[in-house]
């Protein structure tokens, strides 16, 4: 076995592609985020209030669809490729996602930075979640839907390679690795219907005129559809490293593997569900169906505690290996002075806290509390920005190597970039969260009203604001380390000896342990649809029902009032 | 298939956990009695929220007054238009309503999405245009309270804010 990037040059070619993008995103959405955390704390403002909503929405979308989408497509070529041992179908079809991704992301990227200057109309300053009728540049949801279609395509190519596969090894189980990529983007292909309707149907004929108006709360009901699951597809990738790479990097290997395809099973049947959950606070939802988002939200609860228990189980039995002994003592027999390690230790440990204030968003009663406050912006940096993103740049460290056949340029600066991520995002996601309970809301330039106070239970909101902003420096700081490191591997500005190639080991208990129903995709993907059509027919059918498709002035209405006149003349 | 004790032990505590979330959430909307948003406020033109029917012979302009409207008993009612980028009433002067009342808000946006939050406490909805937002509040002890808009509504959103307060029994000049 060869490195990666010499077994099978033309699938590194796209993972490198991908990871480029990728990290291209990320230095434009952290920058960002820098100049947020500043202005909003109200001690460096170099923006006015109007463009901190463009800024806004270039860091939301830069970083939560452009950063973690291309990581995880490129992590997944890898996995495929690697865990299948063949390379791509058709390299064309390899080539024409990812094609399609970058031009979807550079439409909407123009149709955002257009939100800079006074040179052009176009502008889409929308945030993240683009609630109609606020209204973006059709270019803005033209670009999305370009994109989502390039991640549809990449699940095809993926899909053919397994079929192959299948073909040419019949009766073997489905690698693991494999088998995450599958259910993942079986989870991603039910999840996207949602967003890929608002898109097409309404949202973009919208903003080119085509249609007066929109149903708001449908729009919105849509997105989140989407806005859920696409939580846990950037998690999942995590999941994988955590699961496949953590385990071999502390020393050991996997506890099981048949607990861990549950898991993921778990995540295709459970992921989409869920939504509602984001519209607690939505008129026009009834308190029943609220109810039983809640419910599947809290069954998805399983799947991490089970993670949880699997990965850090996984962690022991690799410093048991190493000659860790006692209760608690093994843990300094683990690869500290290793950045793949550390960076992804603490990134989960991050998570576990992101957990439990995940709980408390997830109970209806609870969320009234600290909904659309900055708590909530404190629970998605841990979770997407300190799990997902510290687990990524982590991960980056091991797989960098393996796709561009360089050594990493210190692995000593890599600790110190993981561990300032870490200190930062203590700092800045603790104190978001503390001035979340105080109520001081999320998504303004300048939480400082007029005869409105916000109180802390300890501590001053200055003092707090202070945090968020050093946080936010730290963060910046190992932001351009990472991105430095990466830059010094990918062309080799060392010129270090070539790494080893790695080889990852298989589960104490292996996939044969495995029950075979675990392996029918048809079965659970069957179940994700009928759960998905029990928890959103009514609701949805409410939402149409009250306002139309389209809202007041809809085609819709207009139409059925063309058609009753029609009627009533040829009757007449 | 093949599972350690400790993960069978592990996985019986997380069930139990998570049963017990939906079992307090559950008592906490049924036994406490938390009111939480539904649809009971039904559907409204945007562009004709005022002549939304809050009940038999009274729309939503004729409560919309800076003083809280009295039903019956502790009850009161207040309509609020929530619109780019002010509370009517509520931004230019404070919504009143007197202590130990139970208050139902009606308010509606004719513009875009914006949500109402009064910081300090779990006052907190969202404002969908098309949409009508019913809560009901108590209001216990005379107090100041802030009112934001708590989601991105457009450029000016930072600005959108006002306030409420809860007025003494005996400094109540509305009716009673």
């Amino acid at each position: 076995m060869g490195l990666f990037v010499d077994e099978h040059p033309d699938e590194a070619f796209i993972v490198r592609a991908a990871l480029m993008s990728s990290f291209i995103a990320l230095l434009v959405g952290g920058l960002m985020g820098t100049i947020q955390a500043l202005h909003r704390t109200g001690f460096v403002q170099v923006i006015d209030n109007s463009t901190y909503y463009t800024v806004l929405t270039l860091h939301g979308v830069s970083l939560v669809i452009l950063f973690a989408i291309f990581f995880l497509v490129g992590f997944f070529q890898w996995a495929i490729t690697d865990s299948l041992g063949r390379g791509a179908v058709d390299p064309r079809l390899t080539k024409a996602w990812y094609g399609l991704m970058t031009l979807g992301s550079l439409m909407a990227g123009i149709a955002i930075l257009g939100g800079f200057t006074d040179i052009t109309s176009m502008s889409a300053d929308v945030l993240f979640t683009f609630y109609a009728p606020l209204e973006a540049h059709p270019l803005f949801y033209a670009g999305l839907a370009v994109f989502i279609v390039g991640t549809w395509l990449a699940g095809v190519d993926w899909f053919r390679s397994w079929w192959l596969w299948r073909k040419a090894n019949p009766g073997e189980r489905t690698p693991l690795r494999t088998f995450m990529v599958l259910t993942t983007m079986l989870m991603w292909y039910l999840a996207t219907t949602g967003v890929a309707i608002a898109v097409i149907f309404f949202l973009l004929p919208w903003s080119l005129g085509l249609v007066d108006s929109v149903n708001a709360l449908l729009t919105r009901t849509l997105f989140w559809f989407f806005g859920h699951p696409v939580v846990y597809f950037w998690l999942m990738p995590v999941y994988m490293m955590w699961y496949v790479i953590l385990p071999k990097l502390a020393g050991g290997r996997l506890f099981s593997d048949p607990l861990a395809r549950i898991v993921f099973v778990l995540f295709l049947v459970l992921s989409v569900p869920t939504g509602i959950h984001h519209q607690y606070l939505d008129p026009g939802i009834a308190e029943g169906f609220k109810f039983l988002a809640m419910s599947n939200t809290m069954f998805l609860l399983l799947p991490s505690l089970l993670t949880a228990f699997t990965v850090v189980a996984s962690i022991e039995h690799g410093a048991r290996q190493r000659g860790g002994t006692g209760y608690f003592r093994w843990l300094t027999a683990l690869p500290w002075n290793k950045p793949a390690f550390t960076g992804m230790a603490l990134a989960g440990l991050m998570f576990a806290a992101a957990g439990f204030s995940g709980m408390v968003n997830a109970g209806m009663n609870l969320n009234y509390l600290v909904h659309n406050t900055m708590w909530v912006v404190g629970h998605f940096h841990l979770t997407v920005g300190t799990a997902v993103a510290l687990t990524f740049m982590a991960v980056t460290y091991w797989f960098l190597p393996e796709i561009t056949g360089n050594s990493v340029f210190s692995e000593r600066l890599g600790l110190v970039q993981v561990v300032t991520w870490f200190v930062g995002m203590v700092l800045m996601a603790n104190a978001m969260h503390r001035v979340g309970l105080g109520g001081e809301p999320r998504r303004t330039a300048d939480p400082f009203y007029e005869g409105v106070t916000f109180d802390t239970a300890l501590g001053s909101i200055g003092e707090l604001h202070l945090q968020i902003a050093l946080g936010g420096l730290l963060l910046t700081v190992s932001l351009l380390l990472f991105m430095a490191h990466v830059f010094l591997t990918w062309f080799d500005v060392a010129s270090r000896p070539a790494p080893k190639p790695e080889t990852l080991p298989p589960a104490l208990s292996g996939p044969e342990h495995a029950p075979a129903v675990l392996g029918n995709l048809r079965l659970w993907t069957g179940i994700a649809i009928a759960l998905i059509v029990l928890t959103y027919t009514l609701p949805i059918a409410a939402i149409v029902s009250g306002n139309g498709l389209f809202g007041n002035a809809g085609v819709l209405a207009w139409g059925v009032e063309t058609l009753v006149s029609l009627t009533a003349g040829v009757v007449g | 298939m093949q599972i350690h004790r400790y993960e069978k032990l592990w996985f019986g505590v997380s069930l139990l956990l998570i049963v017990g979330f939906i079992a307090t959430i559950t008592y906490g909307a049924v036994g406490a009695g938390i009111q939480m948003v539904g649809d009971e406020g039904g559907t409204v033109d945007p562009g004709e929220i005022g002549d939304y029917e809050i009940r038999d012979g009274t729309t939503f302009s004729d409560i919309q007054e800076p003083q809280a409207t009295h039903v019956e008993g502790d009850s009161y009612e207040v309509a609020v238009s929530s619109q780019q980028f002010i509370f009517n009433p509520g931004t230019s002067e404070p919504i009143q309503v007197p202590e130990n009342s139970e208050v139902t808000i009606y308010t509606s946006s004719p513009d875009v999405i914006h949500g109402i939050k009064l910081p300090g406490t779990n006052v907190n909805t969202m404002v969908i245009p098309g949409e009508m937002t019913k809560i009901t509040v108590e209001f216990d002890e005379p107090a100041e309270y802030g009112i934001v808009c708590n989601e991105f509504c457009g450029a000016g959103h930072e600005t959108m804010a006002g306030n409420l307060e809860v007025v003494p029994e005996d400094e109540w000049e509305g009716d009673a």
